[in-house]
């Protein structure tokens, strides 16, 4: 213990005193005692000195810490901090410090004090002030007081010890006022004390810039450099004297060095970078060298700057031979005997699995990784395994990290089990290869810990059975058998319930599991089970009514029994009560309609991920590619409860790329405009101003289909069909006829390249092939008179075997709901092999219309869904009808369409023959006639149409100049109507 | 059969997660305690504002998370939204509590460091030292540590320097 002249004899006996009570009674007699002398003193007539004053300002502290309360002494505290005598001072500054909270009455002395000190001269009285503020800042301080703070720091006169505290000081206060200390002379200093030549001042400077380079990274940039230098110099240095710790040069600002530079990217000056990997792979090497001291701490030391390091590589992801050569040093701590290192040593390969650089590398300590989920005491590195196993997984390993992480999970510690739960989940849907594989691992998961089976995983593996026929049946058998065992998990029951009601059909045939069987096995269950359950349960066996007609007697008995009618639970009563009326009453087509089999669940996103995301806190690092798009779906497990089977199955929802294509493809103009055709060398640009009309931004891309969508039915308009495609999976889907014609808007993904001869409907045909694979083959024959359309579709059966389930939807853009009534004929469901069916869809135009209807065709051929979009050869220039016009007469309505908005002008790349007679003809067929002798320039080429709409009628004028060196065409359209000129421009330059 | 239908876990699990205390601020030590196997505290020196309450709450807690561990275990433990770095001399256990993000080996070999420190400064530190000079550990630590940061390693300078704050009357 250190003799000097300032220990308090006073406060040393009162401390004995203390420790010598032998009970919580006699210390608190003890310190009232002491309290009351002290009071006394302070109140009394002597005037106290400043070694009293000190002595009992220590003892109040010490009473403080204590435990009890202290509402008095302040005011001495204060007095103490004017003293000249450094330990009265300190004695002050740590009694504020502890004990002053910045509402007392008295801070305004106090930083008044605080401000007399930073003026002084002597470097310990600024210290103590300094740290007082860096201890207890408050805003009003850093007001007060703030500006000093950086004078000292940067000043030149300032001390080593003083600079040190002050870079620390004016972190804290940066904390409380950060505008207040961001400016670009500030910044440059306080960058430039990173090559002080005191190694404690680079220490806490590291730390200042580390703050504020969050608050203003561009500005503090060049710290990057000098850290750089600064960590170069430290790591070839082998004495840096008083900073040698263990052997090991300056550790802690290794490590500060090394975070800094994570807060940038990779240095872009390559000699920066080379100066910077030297280090690390120096710092790599050293790794490997034989330790020089056997002390814990040189190890300790030696690591901390090895793991930061490492931190360093994968934060910059881009030097494949440090992160392996960093991924084998680790591997080799796995096997360490110290547990610290290989909890480390896991999480640092947690990270390193993430990327693609060194994945492979990772995996190689496979095999070790599962022994430590094994063998290791500690939960908390077993839980680093965990994550290990999660980020290290992939489509080729699953099955054995899933095997293992599921043997594991048996003896897992309670409190991690949910996460563990979710994470065996996620991986076995993510890489499910056989998906009769990841419902085994579910149910597993479910026997093993039913207890921690969050929702959104049996949701799920519900939804995944829907979605994939193949397994349907498997799962059924499974999740039957499973419910067999004599003990038997309640979420089992629910995912028995809902799995055995849509698909117990399929196992029905093996009179082992006969529709009897199944409903008693569910059915002897249901007392033991929580409402929740009871609901899911009644509902499979209104289901199962509609699969086995011949156990409806049995079933009906129970929904009408008592227990339920007349059950405590409302929701329990008003289930059996509707079922039993919808099996009394429901005809069994009726009933075969309202529980058709669920429809598939479209992909939002993954219910788990984000389950496991909002679970884990910042430790766990998810590895978020999304890659879980391997199953085709998961939405919101409320629906699989609730929705009513609704067909047709989901469109895919994805429409941006539908209309890029539509709406960007007449914009290409290739490399080389012309500005005038007639000038051979065609290398002029195109004035700006007659793209843009053709361009998309005029219809926003996003807009087009998901605006308000308004549908309008088939036969009869059904105004109740309002919701977006959305919607018709969510709340109340509309039930629709599945024969019915749908014309419903949404967002909708056209597949353009299943069309190639989509462009010759656009000129001339009006009848042929739309579509044709190996299973079908669609052709359309259209007649147009007036503002109506008629077209017949034919669907022909190229296949073997029947097409089931057969429908098809059609969709139009919201802008153009207004403008083209579609009405679809019903078609038949089912599609005999070899058969061709009929379907008419009546069109009107109301007004000119944009963009091509979609059909949507879906039906299952073998056993497979099939859904395609095409595209109607549907067009508003097949209104269009040609008119004649004199040359005189032409020019006059020319020139009085002089709005910007009346013209569309397009200059494009032929990508036919240059033929005048073709073109002529294109120009016929497509909807315009042919005006001759009106252009002076006989390649020249104008024409005059009507575009014939329900209510009104839009005159057309058309100008087509083609450069035939150059083969471009220069098309210019005007119209009394806004938008139809380039309706018109895109149509017809796509097939010239 | 099976029927427990509320698991509680998935209810702790739920409360481990809300952090128990969020800021914002740059330190890397939120706070830093000395405590005996008794769990009585010999130092508490905290680099955020709790109150009282809170304070003692914290303390309760960390002795309870570190004194059940032992060799085998590492020296670090998850707690709320950041992690107790730890390590043990005798009866007293040696606590920071730091960012998730900070390098644990850095933390541990502080500790140390500041234990060599006292060890010097006392000649062969022990337990009463810290109860009778509690004033002057303070200035160890402010010595060494400061907002939350560290502020000087080396033992050499820490040393002298409270070596000459010592000759100071």
């Amino acid at each position: 213990m250190p003799r000097t002249g300032d220990s308090m004899r006073g406060l040393a006996v009162f401390i004995a005193d203390i420790r010598n009570c032998k009970s919580r009674e006699q210390e608190k007699k003890r310190i009232n005692k002491e309290l009351a002398n002290i009071r006394s003193k302070f109140k009394g007539d002597k005037q106290l000195d400043g070694y009293q004053k000190k002595k009992y300002v220590c003892k109040l502290l010490f009473i403080f810490l204590l435990g009890n309360d202290v509402d008095f002494g302040h005011m001495e505290a204060v007095d103490l901090l004017a003293s000249n005598k450094y330990t009265e001072k300190q004695i002050g500054y740590l009694f504020i410090s502890v004990m002053m909270h910045h509402s007392n009455d008295l801070y305004k002395l106090v930083i008044q004090a605080i401000k007399n000190d930073l003026s002084s001269k002597d470097p310990v009285h600024i210290c103590l002030a300094l740290t007082c503020i860096a201890n207890i800042g408050t805003p009003e301080m850093a007001e007060e007081i703030g500006d000093e703070v950086p004078k000292i720091l940067t000043s030149p006169d300032t001390l080593h010890g003083v600079k040190k505290c002050a870079a620390l000081c004016l972190l804290r206060l940066f904390e409380l006022k950060s505008d207040k200390f961001i400016h670009a002379e500030l910044s440059s200093r306080l960058i430039a004390l990173l090559s002080d030549q005191h190694l404690g001042v680079v220490t806490s400077a590291c730390s200042l810039i580390q703050a504020l380079v969050t608050a203003n990274t561009v500005e503090y940039k060049g710290c990057v450099s000098l850290a750089v230098s600064r960590l170069s110099r430290i790591v070839s240095s082998t004495d840096l004297k008083d900073y040698m710790y263990y052997f090991i040069a300056a550790p802690w600002l290794s490590v500060k060095l090394l975070r800094l530079l994570q807060s940038y990217g990779q240095p872009t000056d390559s000699a920066v970078y080379e100066r910077l990997k030297e280090s690390l792979e120096t710092i790599l090497n050293r790794a490997t060298d034989p330790p020089k001291s056997k002390k814990i701490q040189h190890t300790n030391a030696k690591n901390a700057v090895l793991f930061e390091a490492i931190n360093l590589i994968i934060h910059y992801d881009s030097d494949a031979a440090l992160m392996v050569r960093s991924c084998n040093l680790l591997g080799g701590f796995l096997n360490s005997k110290e547990t610290n290192l290989r909890y480390l040593a896991l999480e640092s390969l947690t990270k390193l699995a993430v990327s693609d650089f060194s994945r492979k590398a990772v995996m190689k300590h496979q095999e070790t990784v599962v022994q430590a989920l094994k063998n290791e005491r500690d939960l908390s590195v077993r839980q680093r395994a965990v994550d290990l196993l999660y980020a290290m997984c992939d489509r080729d390993q699953a099955e054995e990290i899933v095997g293992e992480l599921l043997a594991y999970l048996e003896k897992a510690d309670y409190s991690i089990r949910e996460e563990l739960v979710l994470k065996i989940a996620i991986l076995a849907e993510k890489f499910a290869q056989d998906y009769k594989w990841y419902v085994d691992v579910v149910l597993n998961l479910i026997r093993i810990a039913g207890d921690y089976i969050a929702d959104e995983v049996w949701y799920r593996v519900t939804q995944i059975v829907i979605n994939r026929d193949d397994i349907q049946a498997y799962a059924a058998k499974t999740v039957f058998e499973a419910l067999q065992a004599p003990t038997c998990h309640e979420n089992m029951v629910k995912v028995g319930a809902y799995i055995l009601g849509e698909f117990g059909n399929l196992i029905a045939g093996d009179e082992r599991s006969g529709p009897i069987v199944q409903f008693k096995l569910l059915h002897s269950m249901f007392h033991l089970c929580s409402n929740q359950t009871k609901y899911i349960l009644l509902s499979t066996y209104i289901k199962l009514i509609n699969l086995f007609p011949e156990i409806k007697g049995d079933i009906e008995e129970v929904l009408g029994n008592d227990n339920q009618l007349r059950n405590s639970d409302a929701e329990i009563q008003q289930r059996a009560m509707e079922y039993t009326k919808l099996s009394q009453i429901a005809s069994s087509d009726l009933l075969a309609t309202v529980l058709e089999e669920m429809p598939q669940f479209t992909e939002r996103e993954s219910s788990l991920l984000a389950k496991l995301k909002k679970k884990s806190n910042t430790l766990v690092k998810e590895r978020d590619d999304g890659d879980n798009t391997s199953l085709q779906n998961g939405s919101s497990p409320v629906e699989v409860e609730r929705g009513l089977p609704s067909r047709p199955p989901p469109p895919e929802v994805n429409l941006v790329e539908l209309n890029v294509e539509l709406s960007s493809a007449p914009v290409d103009v290739g490399g080389s405009s012309l500005l005038d055709l007639e000038s051979p060398s065609g290398t002029a640009e195109i004035p700006e101003p007659a793209l843009e009309s053709g361009t998309p931004q005029d219809s926003p891309v996003l807009n087009n289909y998901s605006a308000p969508p308004a549908a309008v039915a088939a036969a009869p308009p059904a105004p109740a069909a309002e919701p977006s495609l959305l919607d018709m999976f969510g709340g109340a889907p509309p039930a629709t006829d599945p024969t019915k014609v749908q014309v419903v808007t949404g967002l909708i993904e056209c597949n353009e390249a299943a069309q190639p001869n989509f462009k010759a409907f656009i000129c001339s045909r009006n009848n042929g092939i739309l579509f044709e694979n190996e299973i079908i083959q669609i052709g359309v024959k259209s007649e147009f008179t007036g503002f109506e359309g008629k077209l017949q579709v034919f669907y022909g059966n190229k296949s073997p075997l029947p097409l089931q389930g057969f429908n098809t939807t059609l969709f139009i853009s919201p802008k153009d709901q207004p403008s083209l009534r579609l009405e679809g004929q019903k078609v038949t469901l089912l599609i005999s092999a070899g058969a061709q069916i009929p379907q008419t869809i009546k069109a009107t135009a109301v007004a000119a219309f944009g963009e091509t209807p979609l059909l949507q065709i879906s039906f299952s051929a073998a056993g497979t869904a099939h859904t395609m979009v095409l595209r109607l050869p549907l067009l508003v220039n097949k209104f269009c009808k040609g008119t004649g016009m004199g040359a005189q007469d032409f020019f006059m309505r020319w020139k009085n369409l002089n709005l910007p908005a009346q013209e569309c002008q397009k200059v494009f790349k032929a990508s036919r023959p240059m033929d005048n007679d073709l073109v002529k003809g294109k120009v016929q067929g497509f909807g315009f006639q042919v005006l001759e002798g009106v252009d002076p320039k006989p390649d020249n080429l104008v024409g005059a149409g009507i575009i014939v709409c329900e209510g009104s009628q839009v005159g057309c004028l058309l100008r087509l100049e083609p450069s035939k060196p150059a083969q471009m065409y220069r098309m210019t359209v005007r119209s009394s109507r806004e938008g139809v000129p380039e309706l018109l421009v895109n149509l017809l330059s796509q097939d010239l | 059969m099976n029927y427990t239908v509320l698991p509680l876990t998935s209810l702790l699990t739920e409360l481990s997660v809300i952090p128990f205390f969020i800021d914002f601020a740059f330190r890397m030590i939120r706070f830093m305690l000395i405590q005996n196997r008794a769990g009585k505290t010999r130092l508490a020196k905290w680099y955020m504002s709790f109150d009282d309450e809170e304070k003692q709450k914290l303390i309760e807690e960390v002795h309870a998370c570190v004194t059940v561990r032992d060799a085998k275990h590492t020296n670090f433990v998850e707690f709320r939204n950041y992690k107790i770095v730890y390590r043990r001399y005798a009866g007293l256990y040696f606590c920071m509590c730091v960012d998730v993000e900070e390098n644990n080996l850095m933390c541990l070999e502080a500790i140390h460091n500041f234990v060599e420190v006292l060890n010097e400064y006392f000649h062969n530190v022990c337990e009463l030292d810290l109860v009778f000079n509690f004033y002057k550990v303070y200035t160890v630590v402010d010595e060494m540590f400061l907002a939350g940061e560290i502020r000087e390693t080396s033992q050499n300078k820490v040393l002298r320097q409270l070596t000459a704050l010592n000759q100071l009357e």
